[in-house]
């Protein structure tokens, strides 16, 4: 059976993620949400990977989280209360919910993967180095890719935010 | 000592709270956080996997995918922001045409 520092985990990271979408402000849906990348970075931990662990706190608490509550701030707040939720809509999602998860889990539970001579976590922890080697030598090509596409989509931000009609009053104004 | 199984349960719950969110929001900020859950409930997946065989290649590919959900996030909000310019409103029901 799973250990007292997992279920923490998964209910800080199950709960959050539920405050996340149902929170009235949308605020603390983005703390929320931080809050629920953090515990997904626990789970890695326990995962034995911890360079994982330590990009994901980086990339999502750091900069994904910030980068949302900046944007919160820019729009309007009477914008960020969506009062009308259709309530039909909602059972059906909860339903729907509820039914993906009883019939995946127990499609899980039926596949055998419980199996302790095929489930156990007990094998040997892969070393960082062997991440770093696999990166610049098999997927040396994906990482330059990779980073082309993150160039690609900070320009493509740096243009959709833009402003040209105050650009132009800028001109106007010399 | 957690088993595989149970992190794949956590996994299944959050893509199924994040297809809940996308069903049910009308918000775009808050579809947003729902892919991200999504993206994190994969990245899950890839490295309890890559705990389990053991092998590298599923630690590799998590990496990738959390810089690729970063980029998407960067673009999201910034359609985001262009949107509510145009439409001062974030409801994407509101969202009646693309043209600009």
């Amino acid at each position: 059976m799973a250990d007292p520092i997992f279920i923490a985990i998964a209910v800080m990271t199950i709960g959050s993620a539920i405050v996340a979408l149902e929170s009235r402000e949308l605020v603390y849906g983005a703390i929320a949400l931080a809050i629920s990348m953090l515990g997904v970075a626990g789970f890695f931990l326990i995962l034995d990977s911890p360079f994982v662990a330590m990009f994901q706190i980086t990339v999502y608490v750091g900069a994904v989280a910030v980068l949302v509550i900046f944007t919160v701030m820019l729009v309007r707040t009477q914008a960020l209360f969506s009062t009308t939720e259709d309530k039909g809509r909602k059972l059906a999602g909860i339903i729907f919910m509820l039914i993906f998860i009883g019939g995946i889990g127990a499609l899980l539970l039926l596949s055998g993967i419980n199996d302790p001579k095929f489930g156990n976590l007990q094998g040997p922890v892969i070393d960082f180095t062997t991440i770093g080697k696999q990166m610049l030598t098999y997927y040396a090509p994906a990482l330059i890719v990779l980073a082309l596409t993150l160039a690609g989509s900070v320009i493509g931000a740096l243009a959709l935010a833009r402003r040209e009609d105050m650009e132009q009053q800028n001109e106007r104004t010399y | 000592m957690s088993e595989l199984i149970d992190f794949l349960i956590v996994s299944l719950v959050l893509v199924a709270i994040g297809i809940y969110g996308l069903v049910v929001k009308r918000n775009a900020i808050r579809m947003l956080f729902s892919i991200e859950i999504i993206a994190n409930a994969a990245n899950l997946n890839l490295i309890a996997f890559s705990r389990n065989l053991p092998n590298a290649q599923g630690q590799v590919f998590a990496l990738f995918s959390i810089a690729i959900a970063a980029a998407e996030v960067a673009v999201g909000l910034g359609i985001i922001i262009i949107a509510y310019r145009l439409y001062r409103e974030i409801d994407v029901e509101e969202f009646r045409s693309m043209r600009g």
